[in-house]
């Protein structure tokens, strides 16, 4: 088991890595970041001296292991809209992010997974099939016309929950959370819907062909000829075979809902790192897109870090101690 | 003494969108206490869906369509959902062809065992477990107390159909139905598999069904034994007369095809042609285009099962004519 997580782990670092030389070339080759960083009056004795002092005189490979050093240690540099540490705008947003993400892929999953189970339990009811109806309307829908459309409908026409921003939120040490207060969590209703309605249905359709598939076993059916109760079947014996390859989608999907919540995050004016990102685009602030790159790599790592291990926690043919006798 | 299963007239079908296949048509046969009957035909002469029929599995849109299945004199097949479960595992023992896919990877064995045991008794969680334990030991698996917490895949092929086996006699059931329980298996484990079912089910006084396709296995375990063909049974009687003197032509057929060293014969014999498909089941006697001694009536007539012998038979060369229907 140790010697599988080492392994992962260096394969973690070698992700890292090839990403960190992506924004690296971004930062470095992307227009002069000299120029970038001056303003027109500024002389070129000057523009060397700060050429000198960011050190990009030096060979390209001691510069790539220099940026590599100080964003391993979140130094970012500063941001060249906002003549501000990186980090600490970074840090700033991260938590309206995290929150915004956990709650929709929290929403996709609770609503998902039964609507899933039903549906292949139930495979002719006239319920599973207004489920895979509206399924398919939330798989087509682009994430923004939905937004739009709730706004259209909640804040609009029927005047309640906030169609913008966050909230009123409570500072928890670095940390800022809108789940404490009332309008912080009707400020979260609305996004949450709008970011976790593909991933709701992505996962409904997923549990459902899986369990269908998994009903169809032998297993499953010689769990019935042992008399056990429905209930045992479905729910201990089905069930638990469909989340295995669930789990895999599902923490991939997290990643792509931390990585693509601009979208909602620009349609709600959500202060996150989306935002952030998008304005930085709009305005060539580089630093803090290299940054952003590298912090989405790094979580999308870490998920699948962590969904490795939970798949070896699940099934036991893939711990790798566990040799057949 | 009462059969422990009765089958009467069993029909089973399944609807689909070019009509009605009726897989099986008009199956009857009787199992007594502690027999042992060999089910034995072709793949897909409805074998198999005769098992699941039995238990109460057959998949929808499949269904029974006429006929009774009794147990102990009970009638069964028309029982709701929630009784028919309670009497699966616990009356009527099941086993599939393939250990490697009958248990759910993901539990460990002894999880299962206590599970199935406790389904069907009122044990405690340790008794359960020590009599998964002794149930364990009974099919012999080596160390049953170090094995009992390990997964399906740390065993191999013979040793999972021995936990399979303890897990369909968990509950002391009266009759296993085993459907081609050794056909996945390595040959030299085959036969270990086939005289534990034989041994386990003579002393807990289970009766048996065994499908199976192997005339060889049929030879050693069964009692009598039931012949097969497109959905219906061709022929039923002692497995020492079904072997050594078969009556219908498709027995014939099937028994000589079976290599033997004790009579040099140069060439096996074959039969023509190949099982008809359920949606092409040919009129009259289903065997008769394939039949060396079809005549007049084998085409229109269905024949019936008859007594000949020590067997039932259904054939029109054992059975008279009917005069009315000659006239047709």
């Amino acid at each position: 088991m140790l010697a599988f997580i080492i392994r992962r782990l260096l394969q973690a670092i070698v992700v890292m890595l090839t990403v960190a030389l992506i924004a690296f070339t971004l930062f470095r080759f992307v227009g002069d970041p000299v120029n970038m960083m001056v303003g027109i009056e500024t002389t070129a004795e000057e523009r060397a001296q700060l050429r000198q002092d960011l050190g990009l005189n030096d060979p390209i490979v001691i510069q790539f292991a220099r940026f590599v050093g100080n964003s391993a240690r979140l130094n970012f540099g500063n941001s060249y809209q906002f003549k501000t540490p990186v980090i600490d705008l970074i840090a700033d947003r991260f938590p309206a992010t995290m929150e915004l993400a956990f709650a929709s892929a929290l929403l996709s999953l609770l609503v998902g997974i039964p609507m899933g189970v039903y549906t292949a339990l139930h495979r002719r009811s006239w319920l599973s099939n207004i489920f895979l109806a509206a399924s398919l309307i939330g798989i087509s829908l682009p994430t923004f016309l939905i937004g739009i459309l709730l706004i259209f409908l909640f804040p609009v026409t029927l005047g309640i929950l906030p169609s913008f921003g966050r909230g009123e939120v409570v500072r928890i040490g670095f940390w800022t959370t809108g789940l404490l207060t009332a309008s912080g969590l009707k400020a979260l209703v609305l996004p949450a819907i709008t970011l976790g309605l593909f991933q709701m249905t992505l996962i409904m359709r997923l549990v459902r062909g899986e369990m269908l598939e998994v009903l169809r076993t032998d297993y499953i059916k010689f769990a019935r000829a042992r008399g056990l109760t429905d209930r045992a079947v479905n729910f201990g014996h089905a069930l638990k075979n469909t989340l295995v390859p669930v789990m895999t989608i599902a923490g991939l999907q997290l990643g792509s809902i931390i990585a693509f919540a601009l979208i909602t995050e620009s349609v709600f004016q959500w202060p996150g790192m989306g935002l952030l990102f998008l304005k930085a685009v709009q305005n060539v602030d580089i630093p803090i897109m290299s940054a952003y790159l590298l912090l989405v790599a790094f979580i999308f790592v870490t998920i699948n870090l962590i969904v490795d291990l939970l798949y070896a926690v699940v099934d036991p043919r893939i711990r790798i101690d566990a040799r057949p006798a | 003494m009462t059969p422990v299963l009765s089958v009467r007239n069993l029909k089973v079908e399944f609807p689909t969108r070019r009509g009605v296949l009726t897989a099986i048509d008009d199956v009857s046969f009787d199992i007594a206490p502690g027999e042992v009957l060999g089910v034995v035909g072709e793949s897909g002469a409805g074998k198999s869906i005769t098992g699941t029929a039995v238990i109460g599995l057959i998949e929808p849109p499949g269904r029974i369509a006429g006929g009774e299945v009794l147990l102990r004199g009970q009638r069964i097949d028309n029982l709701p959902p929630e009784q028919m479960r309670k009497i699966r595992g616990k009356r009527i023992g099941m086993v599939f062809q393939d250990p490697l896919t009958s248990l759910n990877p993901l539990y460990r064995i002894g999880y299962q065992l206590v599970e199935t045991i406790r389904t069907h008794s009122s044990l405690s969680e340790s008794a359960a477990r020590k009599k998964a334990l002794s149930l364990l030991e009974e099919v012999g698996i080596p160390a049953p107390d170090t094995r009992i917490d390990a997964y399906p895949h740390q065993f191999s092929g013979g040793m999972r159909q021995r936990v399979v086996l303890a897990l369909a006699l968990a509950a002391e059931p009266e009759l296993v139905i085993a459907d081609e329980p050794t056909t996945a298996l390595d040959v030299s484990v085959q036969a270990q598999i086939i005289a534990l079912l034989k041994r386990l089910c003579a002393q807990h006084g289970a009766a048996v069904m065994l499908i199976t396709h192997d005339m060889g296995v049929i030879a050693e375990t069964a009692d009598r034994v039931a012949v097969m063909y497109a959905g219906r049974i061709a022929e039923i009687g002692p497995v020492r007369e079904v072997i050594k003197a078969p009556l219908h032509p498709y027995t014939k057929g099937l028994m000589g095809s079976i290599p033997s060293l004790a009579h040099d014969s140069d060439r096996l014999v074959q039969i023509p042609g190949s099982m008809p498909r359920l949606t092409a089941i040919p009129s009259g006697c289903p065997f008769h285009p394939r039949c060396p001694r079809a005549f007049v009536p084998c085409p229109t007539f269905r024949p019936e099962l008859q007594p000949e012998q020590s067997s039932q038979v259904a054939c029109w060369l054992y059975h008279p004519f009917p005069v009315t229907a000659a006239a047709l």
